[in-house]
């Protein structure tokens, strides 16, 4: 038989549980029932490829989609997508979103009282090079406000989306800026367990891709599930 | 060398800004080979309301069980126009619909050359109240290998038919997803 080299268990406390009372809507979409452990075969550790093809070079710049620019501070958000053990991701879809820079989004559902950017959609992705480095520019992003509990804003964030290389990998992730007050009171920040994996959704000043007069710029990586180091022996392998 | 693995947070309620561009509803185009399947339903949450601002994203073989994907080392036949990814988002409803084709069978959980899986597809289930996406499978009806399915033999024999597509009138594959409940829908950690 040959094997198959499954991706490690996530370490419990990076990840939130599904039911967090904190974040109230948690509790109406939280399964009760216990997940069913089951083997990765092929089925979870193959995923879609995606390549440079699937994107237009211009996909990663949130500032130029429109006529004219919008409003906001400009910056670049850089960084490289690795997996546990340290190996760069490459090739790996990203798919970003965010508010504008009052804190709206350009969605129906969203009634937050902040004006709308007419030059600004919200939307951008890249590919991961061979290094796994990907970069985007925009602007910075809002906080909002939103109806969980009393005096609830989110912090100014973006959402990443990562395929990784195996549907095992599948990230949707949110990224926060360096010293924001809010990060302690919100509950997505907050499901994290772990102090340090809540310290890894913060993005870090980049002093050396700031660009004298014209934007600043802020360091993101992403770490992805890494396979086990020692693959699995061919023969014989009865777990 | 180990880092430290980026936590999952949820896509919100906005997540159609972030995914609707690469939506996929038609997984397979004109000219891959296999029986053609239309896949509906909805998605509910615990107090049996529709959920409106959900996504589900698929993932599959091709009719000859065969991935796209280097990974896949199995002698079958890997066709260029079939990448086996859909993508849905819910409707004002909480509906969605998905057109494909059914995929073949694929090695089981030991590798190469263990018993075959049934046919099924992968999925992973986005919503805002998510901190992380929901993982599960769904699986054909009629399909004798489903009783020998190294998966489906991992959940409890009274929810099993909660991953089982059913068959409509129409002919349609119906596949709810229940969050919550009497009915609620098995979810995999793997
Ligand atoms: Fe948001």
């Amino acid at each position: 038989m040959s094997h198959l080299n499954p991706y490690r268990k996530s370490y419990f406390d990076t990840q939130p549980d599904y039911r967090y009372p904190p974040y109230r809507s948690t509790l109406k979409r939280a399964p009760t029932q216990p997940l069913v452990q089951i083997p990765q075969t092929l089925s979870e550790i193959t995923g879609p490829v995606f390549s440079a093809r699937d994107v237009k070079d211009t996909d990663n710049d949130l500032t130029a989609q429109h006529a004219g620019a919008p409003i906001g501070e400009r910056m670049f958000v850089s960084g490289r997508v690795l997996d546990e053990n340290g190996r760069p991701v490459p090739n790996t879809l990203i798919e970003m979103w965010q508010a504008n820079a009052a804190g709206r989004y350009k969605h129906i559902v969203d009634d937050h009282d902040a004006p709308m950017d007419p030059n600004f959609t919200g939307f951008g992705r890249t590919v991961t090079d061979a290094n796994g480095h990907y970069r985007f520019k925009t602007i910075k992003p809002g906080a909002y406000p939103w109806r969980n509990h009393y005096n609830a804003w989110r912090p100014a964030h973006l959402h990443f989306s990562l395929f990784g290389q195996g549907f095992a990998q599948r990230l949707v992730t949110q990224m926060y800026f360096p010293g924001d007050p809010l990060l302690e009171f919100d509950p997505m920040v907050m499901s994290v367990p772990d102090e340090r994996a809540r310290q890894r959704l913060v993005s870090s000043f980049d002093w050396e891709n700031t660009v004298p007069e014209y934007a600043i710029a802020y360091h993101f990586d992403m770490i992805l599930r890494g396979r086990d180091a020692t693959p699995m022996e061919t023969k014989g392998n009865k777990k | 060398m180990s880092l430290l693995l980026t936590a999952a947070q949820t896509v919100g309620p906005y997540v159609a800004i972030g995914f609707e561009k690469q939506s996929l509803p038609d997984v397979a185009p004109a000219g891959v080979a296999g029986e053609r399947v239309v896949i509906t339903g909805k998605i509910f949450d615990g107090d049996g309301q529709p959920v409106t601002d959900g996504v589900i994203e698929t993932w599959q073989a091709n009719s000859y069980g065969k991935y796209a994907h280097p990974d896949d080392t199995q002698e079958k036949l890997l066709e260029e126009n079939f990448r086996g990814f859909g993508r849905v988002l819910t409707d004002a409803q909480g509906g969605f619909r998905l057109t494909t084709i059914k995929p073949g069978k694929v090695a089981g959980p030991d590798g190469l050359g263990s018993k075959e899986q049934a046919p099924h597809i992968t999925v992973a289930i986005f919503m805002r109240g998510l901190l992380k996406h929901l993982m599960t499978r769904i699986y054909f009806p009629g399909e004798a290998a489903n009783a020998d399915d190294a998966v489906l033999n991992r959940v409890p024999a009274a929810r099993r038919a909660t991953l089982i597509a059913r068959k409509a009138a129409d002919g349609t594959l119906q596949w709810d997803v229940y969050l919550q409940g009497p009915n609620e829908t098995v979810f995999f950690d793997y």
